[in-house]
């Protein structure tokens, strides 16, 4: 008796185990890795962990079987601690992909990590166009944005305007050289020309001296090649200088809806910026919204948006293939189209980049915004081709 | 015209200015750190805490009790100051006799915990804060479009500095306050109750960096890190004008916003390690620092 019952309990587990046999570990383990305290901790932090989670729980939070585990880290914005918590979370914590990873030093190196242990990477916050460049890798997916976007969409839109004449106000690093330099090239090949530029070391909180070059300059257009604080106290003081008033207009070339919110409409109206997502574009997009912010307490940025389409893509992939052996998920996920409340017609190119419209996005006057968060008009919607650098003058290997 | 290196002299004219504004938070900064050292030899670390606790202050009173501006400039100092009274009270006093450095230490660690509070409640990306309607607009200068805030803002710290110069260099309580560093027992000797001097002057120190906050709140992003970011500079503008001089503290102040206007129009890549040269230089020639006696 006992015999036969030991022999159907072993025979139970094993047919058990075969069921999700395909699944490694048993646990589809997803790591969110991003700056959870830092500069970058309101476009991403907790945020892009909840819309993960969200993700998640559109599959029931298991898949096969498995159930999906999502873990969280503060790279602190530090290149080697990004590095050695994607090494632990692969080697020990049975890890399957890594997503967002905002700042491009950091995604850097754990685009180098995830290629080589063959892991699936999932981009939502970083902005170099060398991780779908001359750093892609087969596991790496850009999805949100990136430099190149985020210059071409504002840049052209502006010189179409007759706005040729730019002047830059870039934040003195690589990050602020890379997004400086794409937007002059689109300047320069729409017949604009560029006045000069001033270079500010990170983290100022003064501009005014900047801001006073570049209105000595006489430009139609003042470029801001910065991010987060710097972008938000230069925007806050150009409006006390009177810039715009005097008939220059300003561009953010890398704005998210956090700092809109944190500027307040009386100081960033009027705007123009790129976005890859806005809350309030459709029902899907607000129906996403209030279950993110019933969760977070306000509402998501692209950033956080695209975490939850990446992962969601992801988990499809998963499904689909019955397993999360990562050659076979990323050809998945490369060959099924991308749609849901993020892009309709999202695909991944060979490099890695996910191919979606952008949206050109004008900031309202306090006049025209009716409710908190009301603060994008959007303008444009900037066609998946035009608003990406084409994969084949990427410079990423895997492009034939 | 003439050009100056290159550089149209309106263009100059309009870095100056904006230098001597940045120069008058400096010197309103530094000035606080001053007074404390000179008077309690404690190297207050939370100082640049205090001033980001100052504008959130400001921007509390605006959006929680509908305060405006000129209220918080009154109630935020104080309120910084009162803080600074319990602070001293209950944790700085206890240090007076070891060495300088756990005064930092201490300091050092209250600073992160401030900082890592309002981090945690209310995000990095900061707080916006108007400007208040009597002071919006601007003068056109002809060189340059002054708004009318910003000179304001040189006004206000013009006659707080002068006017914590006047008190300690020469009334009578200024007296007792720099009897009361020299030697301390024999001024209690008199008569005098130097423990609660202290604590007052610890926390008129950190109410000047409360008026700082409040000031600057209408200029930059009301945020967690603001202080830290600033704080580094100031240290630098007491060391160079000699640890715990009031005169010092005011004149390298505005003289350190100059020279950053200056450097911001023929090298702006160097804008921020110009007052650390500069340091380092003091340094090496004169370590007591430019108005700093040798003790």
């Amino acid at each position: 008796m006992l015999k036969t019952l030991l022999c159907g309990t072993a025979l139970l587990a094993l047919t058990a185990g075969a069921a999700h046999a395909q699944v490694s570990n048993n646990v589809i383990k997803i790591g969110v890795m991003n700056d959870r305290s830092g500069i970058y901790a309101d476009l991403a932090g907790e945020g892009s962990a909840i819309a993960a989670r969200l993700a998640a729980e559109e599959f029931g939070g298991k898949i096969a079987g498995a159930p999906i585990e999502i873990v969280v880290a503060d790279h602190q914005n530090k290149a080697d601690i990004a590095a050695n918590t994607a090494r632990e979370w692969i080697d020990a914590g049975n890890v399957d992909v890594i997503a967002d990873v905002p700042n491009s030093a950091a995604a850097l190196a754990v685009q180098g990590i995830t290629k080589d242990k063959k892991r699936i990477f999932l981009m939502s916050g970083p902005g170099s166009t060398d991780l779908s460049g001359k750093s892609c890798s087969p596991y790496g997916f850009q999805w949100t944005y990136d430099n190149y976007a985020m210059a071409a969409g504002t840049a052209r839109a502006l010189v179409e305007q007759g706005k040729k004449n730019w002047y830059f106000i870039t934040a003195d690093y690589a990050f602020g050289h890379s997004l400086e330099d794409e937007t002059s090239k689109m300047v320069k090949q729409l017949d604009g020309k560029v006045a000069g530029n001033v270079r500010h070391p990170l983290g100022t909180a003064d501009f005014s001296s900047y801001l006073l070059q570049a209105q000595a300059s006489k430009a139609d257009v003042i470029g801001l090649a910065n991010a987060g604080g710097d972008a938000t106290n230069a925007v806050k003081q150009a409006s006390e200088f009177g810039i715009t008033q005097s008939g220059q207009s300003l561009a953010g070339l890398l704005l998210f809806i956090s700092d809109i919110h944190a500027l307040g409409l009386q100081a960033s109206q009027g705007l123009l910026l790129t976005t890859g997502f806005y809350w309030d574009m459709d029902e899907q997009t607000r129906e996403w919204t209030k279950k993110f912010e019933a969760k977070a307490g306000r509402k998501p940025t692209m950033v956080q948006a695209g975490v939850y389409s990446a992962v969601r893509h992801y988990l499809k992939a998963v499904e689909a293939v019955g397993s999360d052996d990562p050659d076979k998920v990323a050809a998945k996920m490369r060959e099924t189209p991308v749609a849901d409340m993020f892009t309709k017609n999202g695909k991944i190119a060979a490099n890695g980049r996910m191919f979606h419209d952008m949206y050109l996005a004008q900031v309202k006057t306090p006049g025209e915004s009716k409710a908190p968060w009301d603060y994008y008009k959007i303008v444009k919607t900037i066609p998946a081709e035009q608003a990406f650098l084409d994969p084949a003058k990427s410079g990423c290997t895997l492009v034939k | 015209m003439f050009d100056l290196l290159g550089v149209p002299p309106q263009v100059l004219f309009g870095q100056l200015l904006l230098g001597l504004i940045n120069g008058s938070f400096y010197a309103l900064l530094s000035l606080g750190l001053a007074v404390i050292f000179g008077m309690l030899n404690v190297i207050n670390f939370a100082h640049g805490a205090l001033y980001m606790i100052g504008a959130f202050v400001a921007w509390l009173l605006l959006t929680k009790l509908g305060l405006g501006y000129w209220w918080a400039l009154g109630l935020s100092p104080l309120i910084v100051g009162l803080l600074g009274v319990v602070l001293e009270k209950t944790m700085l006093s206890r240090l007076y006799k070891l060495d300088h450095l756990y005064g930092l230490l201490l300091t050092f660690g209250l600073a992160l915990i401030m900082e890592g509070a309002f981090r945690h409640f209310y995000g990095v990306s900061g707080q916006p804060y108007p400007i208040p309607d009597a002071l919006k607009g601007g003068q056109n200068l002809g060189f340059m479009f002054l708004p009318n805030y910003r000179g304001w803002v040189v006004v206000a710290s013009l006659i707080v500095c002068f006017g914590t110069w006047f008190a300690i260099e020469r009334t009578r309580l200024g007296a007792y306050l720099r009897a009361a560093t020299e030697n301390p027992v024999l001024v209690q000797a008199f008569g005098i109750n130097v423990p609660v001097m202290i604590t007052a002057t610890y926390g008129f120190g950190v109410a000047l960096a409360g008026l700082a906050g409040v000031l600057a709140a209408p200029i930059y992003q009301v945020s967690p890190l603001m202080g830290s970011n600033l704080i580094i500079v100031v240290f630098a503008v007491v060391v160079i004008g000699g640890m715990g001089s009031i005169l010092g503290a005011i004149v390298t102040g505005l003289g350190l916003g100059l020279l950053e206007g200056l450097t911001k129009v023929f090298y702006p890549e160097a804008s921020n390690i110009v007052v650390f040269v500069v340091m380092a230089i003091v340094l090496l020639i004169k370590p007591a620092g430019l108005f700093g006696r040798e003790r």
